[in-house]
């Protein structure tokens, strides 16, 4: 999420790939680095949605479609 | 004689100098400042408009069906607390998130409004020239911190009480517009069932 833009994507791929999961994890990690939260947002079969924050990689379901970054919370 | 006439006609130049060249230098950097090209930033008055409309298709992807429902009829998403016993049969409290407004608190079952969350999200790279996210984006965000890791956004945003920065009438009138949407949204769905072929 980025003022001005609204969804803006940052990369995609194949987790199964070695290559595509490699550049998937080094943006993963730049995208923390930079402050950003990330969240996974998950449907389950009863229709309940929810979101999960991730902080590591390894974190993010394996069957994850996305992975959304956006600003760190701060009061207001 | 001449020497003498010399010196003075070069000290004179020296203090006609001085009094000059001050205005001759202003003089000039008013010339080049009224030629300098200014260059503004473009603004693209549809940007914001299309960021909103991207962000309102990201939004209606990860929440449920009634909660973007409830967000493109009533402007506003609930939430349920995740402190659940056994004595409310439910959720102790629950949260109705506004876009760019704090996060309100409040009681399911009476209705009592709870506190204020103030909490933004800020991209303090300015992409745009500004660091607010667009509307749906904010909901968004306040959407997944809040199911994501309650605790952590709690803690993170500041508390006040009811109705310091919206207004507490508001926030009832919108609870009650809530249930009465709650109420034609459960007709419609039995109704439905009904008319279905058995």
């Amino acid at each position: 999420m980025k003022p001005g833009h609204g969804e803006v994507l940052i990369a995609e791929g194949d987790v199964e790939l070695p290559q595509d999961e490699a550049r998937l994890v080094a943006e993963f990690r730049h995208q923390l680095d930079a402050g950003l939260w990330a969240a996974v947002p998950l449907a389950h079969a009863d229709g309940h949605r929810e979101a999960v924050m991730v902080h590591t990689f390894t974190e993010i379901p394996r069957d994850a479609e996305r992975v959304i970054f956006f600003p760190r919370a701060a009061g207001g | 004689m001449i020497l003498a006439l010399s010196v003075s006609a070069l000290v004179a130049l020296a203090l006609v100098f001085d009094l000059v060249a001050p205005r001759a230098r202003e003089t000039w950097a008013r010339h080049r400042a009224r030629r300098r090209i200014i260059s503004e930033p473009v603004l693209d008055p549809g940007q914001e408009r299309r960021a909103e409309q991207t962000a309102r298709e990201l939004l209606r992807s990860c929440v449920g069906e009634e909660e973007w429902a409830m967000y493109r009829e009533l402007g506003f998403i609930r939430v349920w607390g995740s402190d659940t016993t056994m004595r409310s049969g439910g959720a102790e409290h629950a949260y109705l998130i506004y876009p760019h407004k704090p996060i309100i608190a409040y009681a399911p079952l009476t209705g009592k409004l709870l506190g204020e969350y103030c909490v933004e999200f800020p991209d303090d790279t300015r992409p745009y020239g500004s660091s607010r996210l667009p509307d749906s984006d904010d909901v968004l965000a306040k959407w997944m911190a809040l199911t994501g890791d309650e605790r952590r956004l709690l803690a993170t945003a500041n508390l006040h009480m009811p109705g310091r920065q919206v207004d507490a009438a508001v926030v009832t009138r919108d609870l009650w517009r809530l249930s009465r949407w709650e109420q034609a949204r459960m007709r419609d769905i039995a109704s439905a069932l009904d008319a279905r072929p058995q």
